[in-house]
């Protein structure tokens, strides 16, 4: 991934910065700009999620591509964010541990890096909320 | 809007090919698809070519140009075209070219799908694959390919009853198609066994709940259905040629154990052929994992959601069953070149419904169904297929 | 009057023992629990490092208090393990605490004692009414040598303090520092590992240094050690601040509260400042705590700190995120292997 392309989205990945639609108080992540539903009439405004929700389902990783090897086996799941929408993400914990229902909140992470020389990607990952 | 038949379908033996490049792959199964129709080069109209990722294979782009190019027709300056949706850039490639046909606006149309996946090494390719869902907020964050179909079969198993056996059952049933496939990657049957013992890749699929990565090309040739009959003497009409797409991400599905597209592509795929499931005499689906094959069968609409399992366990989806799935050995066992899997499936129902699959022939054959699939369900082809 | 106006700690789950790191290296585990004082150290997960435990420490700072992240005009991040030798863990802390872009930063680096160096200039900034908060965060994923004696130590963890003047729970009335050129501990730039003089970064550093600063401070306010309820002094072990301790005239009991060494290894810029921050979780109203760091090179910055009634009222809330105790509770044991997987000493194939 290119340093323009990871920069882009940091407020996306440090901060879970999103929309709301004021309209009819639906949530997007990542943001969009125009309501699905509202369409027009929809008043858009910036939107920080506050990073906590509920697994939907999961797996573990154990094959991973070169730059997530060295983290296998991992826990992968789909969170469905308290506001609604719902991401894909990496849970911290022990892989087996996770379970549909299982409640987690957000943790800063490095989630990637290019090399030992590039640049590192910073991001959120998630850990059981107790 | 004219009526549309496939009148020749040519393709490779599907496997690590070392031997093989890309242009080699495609000029062998271009030239079988010729030669079965009876045509020559001069006779094609256009082409249209389905494959993923070249560039990343292959670091080559501009495949329409080099596939026409290698199959001596420069000088005839027809239109080439690739189409891309991934997994499903075959089904997609066949379906450009019937419109062609159908609309008018050319006559013979070749609908052919090529990938070299093994000119990289499987990290590479796994990255490859990847692009099928979504770099950004999927790959970006440690999801691989079969880590989102994994996650449609926790999804599944937590809410339907299918057991890890009857999962199971599904590569055991397409090896054992395969190995009556002259042209499958893997020819050897296996047990339920063999699937459990094998290593996990993304919990709950194990390596053999999963796809190999395959050398291979395929081709066919579509004429308007009047005209069939100067080519063959076993034309095979196009009843319906369909097309839907969904979000690009699993997280953003309505349900995430149902493609949407498969759905919606199904439904309209029988309303134009004006037929239901229950005629359907085969069918080949998009089983690039085992749970997307149980998922296909029911959202395509031969069963209830949550009872493919029951059904692969009870060997209605056998080859000796009331509903063959994947006679060809599917993804599974016939193997995976990404872009020519849509049409190695039109291959394998043209072929059967010629009565021409030895040793995996579903007798009386009529009318064949295809579905593929790209990514986690974004895009879907269905087409159908009558004699 | 300028001080603390909420603070925060991070430490990562898993630790090795002692005894696990002495039985590669064939040595006597008790040999060194005894002459350290240190039983286990902390471990970064996979994917920790000092911008990610500088980050999570500030977030817990900012769940105790409701601070306007726009006002946080300064961040200073001090380690020797900052991810990159170019480019700012400040920039990056700042940006995920929503503190961009009017603000100043810089990363630090004075050993042990970087992150008190940034609580000096966030005072000087806050003081002279340059900013109205300033974040100082004291972060390290510490690197020894395998079977250095510094191996048994070197742990991971930071913490982070927000320095303002509005009703501060704690109120930094002096600091000063006592500061030579005393090469006791280095890393030459592009080296992975620290070298140390052995029994020389004792006296001549350690002890020259904190002695230093704190008499230093003593004097100029006029006090002596019982003056005071509480003394958290940087911690390589736990035989350095309990001797140095006595030799001032503290207690074991003024000091056992920020004394975390034992159970977390030594956090090197986070140190004394999680010392600190253990003191402040169990701190009243009205006491006064003694803080002096030291960082090889070498120097010690000291603090004369005294809390105020805002940490027991209704704007503080210290309940809201992790004590240094909670943090310390409940961690995940791994061996040796895993350990050095962790900590990047395995060379990988590029």
């Amino acid at each position: 991934m290119s340093v323009a392309r990871f920069w882009r989205k940091i407020p996306q990945r440090y901060n879970l910065i999103g929309t709301v639609c004021k309209t009819c108080g639906r949530h997007f992540f990542p943001p969009r700009s125009f309501c699905p539903d509202c369409r027009r009439s929809g008043e858009i405004v910036e939107y920080k999620f506050k990073g906590t929700g509920t697994v939907v389902t999961h797996t573990i990783i154990r094959s991973a591509s070169d730059q997530f090897e060295d983290l296998t086996p991992y826990a992968l799941a789909i969170v469905q964010l308290d506001e609604g929408p719902r991401i894909t993400a990496q849970i911290v914990c022990t892989p087996g541990d996770v379970k549909i229902g299982m409640r987690v909140k957000g943790t800063f992470r490095r989630i990637a890096a290019d090399g030992a020389s590039g640049v590192i990607y910073y991001g959120t990952k998630y850990v059981p909320d107790e | 809007m004219r009526d549309v038949a496939v009148i020749g379908i040519g393709c490779t033996r599907f496997g690590e090919k070392w031997g093989c490049s890309f242009r080699d792959l495609f000029v062998e199964a271009g030239a079988l698809a010729l030669d079965d129709a009876g045509l020559s080069g001069e006779d094609i109209d256009a082409m249209y070519v389905g494959n993923m990722s070249a560039g990343r294979f292959i670091e080559q782009e501009h495949i329409g140009a080099l596939i026409a190019d290698y199959s001596g027709l420069s000088t005839r300056h027809i239109p080439s075209t690739r189409v891309e949706a991934a997994c499903a850039s075959g089904g997609l490639s066949f379906r450009q070219a019937v419109i062609a046909v159908a609309s008018g606006m050319e006559d013979i149309v070749v609908a052919a799908g090529v990938e070299k996946m093994t000119d990289v090494g499987t990290g590479a390719s796994v990255d490859a694959l990847a692009g099928a869902a979504d770099r950004e907020w999927e790959g970006f964050v440690g999801a691989t390919f079969p880590g989102l179909y994994a996650m449609i079969a926790t999804d599944y198993m937590s809410r339907y009853p299918l057991t890890r056996e009857q999962l199971a059952q599904v590569a055991v049933k397409n090896h054992y198609n395969g190995a009556r496939n002259p042209i499958a990657q893997f020819q050897q049957e296996i047990t339920v066994d063999t699937v459990l013992r094998s290593s996990l890749v993304a919990d709950p699929l194990r390596l053999f709940d999963c796809s190999p990565i395959t050398d291979g090309a395929a081709a066919v040739i579509v004429a308007p259905l009047d005209r069939a009959r100067e080519f063959t003497d076993t034309p095979v009409r196009v009843l319906a040629s369909e097309q839907a797409s969904d979000t690009i991400t699993l997280h953003d599905r309505r349900d995430i154990s149902t493609l949407d597209a498969t759905v919606a592509a199904g439904r309209r795929a029988f309303k134009t052929a004006g037929i239901t499931p229950k005629e359907i005499d085969l069918v080949e689906v998009h089983d690039c994992f085992t749970i997307a094959e149980i998922c296909a069968i029911e959202d395509l609409g031969f069963c209830k959601k949550g009872e493919a399992g029951r059904l692969t366990g009870e060997g209605v989806t056998a080859l000796n069953g009331d509903l063959p799935v994947n006679t060809s050995g599917g993804l599974k066992a016939c193997g995976h070149p990404v872009g020519a899997t849509g049409i190695k499936q039109v291959y394998e129902i043209v072929t059967q419904l010629r009565g021409e699959a030895k040793g995996r022939q579903i007798d009386g054959a009529k009318i064949g169904m295809t579905h593929n699939v790209g990514g986690t369900g974004a895009t879907v082809a269905v087409h159908i297929f009558g004699v | 009057m300028v001080g603390i106006i909420t603070y925060g700690v991070y430490i990562p789950r898993y630790r090795i023992k002692v005894e696990e790191i002495a039985k590669v290296w064939g040595a006597n585990a008790s040999d060194i629990t005894g002459g350290l004082g240190v039983f286990e150290k902390s471990v970064p997960d996979l994917d920790e490092d000092t911008a990610t435990i500088a980050v999570e420490a500030a977030r817990n700072a900012l769940l105790r208090r409701a601070i306007d992240p726009e006002k946080i005009g300064a961040v200073y991040v001090g380690s020797e393990s900052h991810p990159y030798a170019v480019k700012p863990t400040a920039c990056t802390v700042g940006e995920a605490i929503g503190a961009t872009p009017r603000m100043m930063a810089a990363d630090y680096e004075f050993a042990c004692k970087a992150g008190t160096a940034g609580i000096q200039t966030c005072m000087g900034l806050v003081k002279s009414d340059m900013i109205e908060y300033g974040f100082a965060i004291g972060s390290d994923v510490a690197q020894g040598a395998p079977s250095d004696a510094l191996e048994y130590t070197a742990a991971a963890g930071g913490a982070a303090f927000l320095i303002g003047r509005q009703d501060p729970i704690a109120r930094i009335h002096h600091t000063c520092s006592f500061t030579t050129d005393t090469p006791d501990f280095w890393r030459r730039e592009g080296q992975d590992y620290p070298r140390h003089g052995g029994r020389f970064t004792g006296d001549p550093g350690y002890f020259k240094h904190v002695e230093g600063a704190s008499r230093l401070m003593l004097e100029e306010l006029g006090k002596s050690a019982k003056d005071y309820d509480y003394a958290v002094f940087h911690q390589p072990n736990a035989k350095f601040p309990q001797k140095v301790a006595k030799t001032l005239g503290f207690s074991q009991d003024q000091i056992k509260p920020g004394l975390v060494v034992p159970r977390l290894g030594n956090t090197y810029s986070g140190s004394s400042m999680i010392g600190l921050a253990a003191t402040l979780d169990i701190a009243k109203a009205g006491d006064r705590i003694f803080v002096c760091s030291f960082g090889s090179g070498a120097g010690s910055d000291a603090f004369d700190i005294s809390v105020t009634d805002q940490i027991e009222s209704e704007d503080f809330n210290r309940g809201a995120a992790p004590s240094v105790e909670h943090l310390l509770k409940n961690p995940i044991y791994v061996q040796y292997a895993q350990y050095a997987k962790h900590k990047g000493k395995i060379v990988m194939q590029e």
